[in-house]
């Protein structure tokens, strides 16, 4: 019946009293806006996980020789990862997509008088979409190109910029160890991704790494592309059992090579992320109730202060329901504003953290509903006992109150 | 018969002792009578207004309030029989401080959830004379408009009985005069009014006084 009219005497009193009611509402404001910049913050960690996994390349698993060692030292043989393993992966286990042999090398690259030290790959055609890279401008190699080893090279974007600054170089000849390669193609920037940096590489023909430059007959790392995510478990399970034979290892002695799954590092990371995100989640959930304590105190400081209000309220009619829909109204108007303030600083405090950090922060409309309504439910929790004590007031008593 | 009470006894619990505020009261008054409770305090005539008004039950006894008994009605039933059978008009106005006099006034009908509730409010406060003043509020009032305010209030919901306490007690002779004024009128109008005092000069304007002492009722006068 009288809703409007008691949200109109709940904020006209709240405006009275300005100085206490932000007071009373600061508590609300410090928790929402917690909750809100927070789960940003975990969320935007998430997505930045997930993009930099993405940009590896898509159901990628990766075989690397020797046995996932101790503490990341690797043991065992690292030479015993052929060329025909990898054609074999391609042709003998169902659900591959594409393979792309892999050796590597860190090399002197020159181009006239300026030089600079890079990661030189040699791979297939299919080393590329593996691994998520997209061409810029220029070309990829060709079926053709590998087979006769042309001395031909696709370059990273920061790689072009140290040795050719502004200018294109599609079309350049450099020198990688002496030996020249044009240049026929650039890769699109993914951003730095710490130890190896996939814009400062030089893609070659395999064909030409090995047998030319690095004078290999093994391969570093073999990238395989499933078909799709949900058999790239029973994949890797194939490929080791593949392998295991075609490498002639006994019963019992361990793999001499080990294979990443992209699946295993996603839920690794994931797992991290939802970890850091209820965390973040929880101490701005405890604030949230320190705000709702707060609230609380000031509602039994206006249930005393208005004993008189209640007393003709009930004089002249109000039932004990009315009394406590007003202060519980009043309760929820005050934590719902300190909320819906508390979720524009919240956004303000994201947008600045990812302006002036290099944190990725990211706002979901779902946090947003979910801290407003959890503010509203603070506001009737620790609304009610103020209300009911209101509500139970006898009016005689009430009235007489000074 | 709008109000008829037999044998009334309320007691109070004031530390170890108990004191006997009413001790059997019984009258009678007419639809459309104007009437004074008189008494000195602690005589019990602020606790029979209490019973009057609804605001308090009897311990025993009998209260039957325009052909209802009320004596043992539960807290809800009560608080509707305030809003629907009686109007308050108190010694120190009692109108809420951040309404101004049109939302005081209105809000008797809001608690009944009536409709039309602005117009009524407005008609309650033309028939006091306050109408050009309905959106002040009670800050900005003198103490004789904020009693016509709460007497616009009392009237609003059309009431069986108006229950004044002490009315004129926190006004200056002049101003009290015309609140005084304004019940006679109300009465002329048909309207039942009872007036709890302890000064004769308003009791001696209503036709019919009852002196209240030790919670029993010693005299009444101007009974025809």
């Amino acid at each position: 019946m009288l809703f409007w009219t008691i949200i109109k005497v709940a904020l006209k009193s709240l405006f009275t009293n300005k100085l206490r009611t932000f007071l009373a509402m600061l508590g609300i404001i410090i928790g929402v806006g917690a909750v809100i910049s927070m789960l940003a913050l975990g969320a935007g960690a998430q997505k930045r996980v997930m993009e930099r996994i993405a940009s590896m390349g898509i159901n990628l698993l990766v075989i690397h020789p020797g046995q996932r060692g101790f503490r990341g030292v690797m043991s065992g043989t690292s030479q015993r990862l052929k060329l025909a393993d990898a054609k074999a992966i391609l042709e003998q286990v169902p659900g591959v997509y594409q393979v792309a042999p892999v050796v590597r090398g860190n090399s002197q690259l020159k181009y006239f008088n300026k030089n600079t030290r890079s990661n030189v790959i040699g791979s297939s055609i299919t080393y590329l979409p593996v691994r998520n890279f997209q061409i810029e401008k220029g070309r990829s190699f060709t079926e053709g190109e590998v087979k006769r080893m042309a001395r031909i090279a696709i370059i990273g974007p920061m790689t072009s910029e140290n040795l050719f600054e502004e200018t294109s170089p599609v079309g350049e000849t450099i020198k990688i160890k002496g030996i020249n390669f044009s240049i026929i193609g650039i890769t699109k920037a993914k951003g730095s991704r710490g130890r190896h940096n996939p814009d400062d590489q030089v893609i070659i023909p395999y064909t030409t790494a090995m047998k030319q430059l690095f004078g290999l007959d093994y391969l570093h790392e073999i990238d395989i592309q499933a078909a799709d995510n949900a058999t790239l478990n029973r994949v890797q399970e194939e490929i080791k059992v593949l392998l295991g034979r075609r490498h002639r290892l006994a019963e019992g002695v361990p793999d001499d090579f080990h294979i990443h799954n992209q699946a295993e590092i996603v839920e690794t990371a994931s797992e991290v992320s939802r970890t850091f995100t209820i965390l973040l989640g929880c101490i701005a959930g405890i604030s949230l109730l320190v705000g709702g304590i707060g609230i609380m105190n000031i509602m039994l400081v206006t249930v005393t202060e208005r004993t008189r209000e209640i007393g003709v309220r009930k004089a002249i009619g109000a039932k004990n329901r009315d009394i406590l829909l007003q202060f519980l109204i009043e309760a929820i108007v005050l934590s719902a504003l300190g909320g819906i303030i508390g979720v524009v600083l919240g956004i303000g405090a994201a947008q600045m953290i990812a302006k002036w950090t290099q944190f990725l922060t990211f706002t979901k409309f779902s946090t947003i509903l979910l801290a407003l309504s959890f503010s509203a439910a603070v506001g009737i929790f620790f609304g009610y006992y103020p209300a009911r004590r209101a509500a139970l007031l006898d009016p005689i008593e009430a009235l007489r109150y000074e | 018969m709008i109000i008829q009470t037999q044998s009334l006894i309320k007691t109070y619990r004031l530390g170890e002792s108990q004191v006997l505020a009413l001790n059997g009261i019984d009258f009678q008054v007419e639809e459309g009578e104007i009437v004074a409770i008189r008494g000195s305090s602690g005589s019990g005539k602020s606790t029979l207004m209490h019973i009057l008004g609804c605001l308090d039950r009897p311990d025993s006894g009998i209260y039957i309030l325009a052909g209802e008994d009320v004596s043992k009605l539960s807290s809800n039933r009560l608080a509707e029989i305030r809003n629907r059978n009686i109007g308050f008009v108190f010694q120190n106005f009692n109108l809420l401080p951040r309404l101004n006099a049109l939302e005081n006034v209105e809000l008797p009908l809001l608690y009944a959830g009536a409709s039309e509730a602005k117009d009524r409010a407005k008609d309650a406060l033309k028939i006091v004379g306050l109408e050009a003043r309905i959106h002040h509020e009670p800050a900005q009032l003198s103490g004789g408009e904020l009693q016509r305010a709460s007497i616009a209030r009392a009237i609003v919901t059309d009431p069986d009985i108006i229950l004044a306490d002490e009315p004129t007690g926190n006004l200056d002779t002049k101003t009290g005069e015309e609140i005084m004024a304004i019940f006679k009128q109300l009465n002329a109008h048909g309207r039942t009014i009872i007036i709890v005092t302890h000064e004769s000069a308003v009791a001696n304007r209503c036709r019919r006084q009852i002196h209240i002492r030790d919670g029993k009722i010693i005299n009444q006068q101007g009974r025809e």
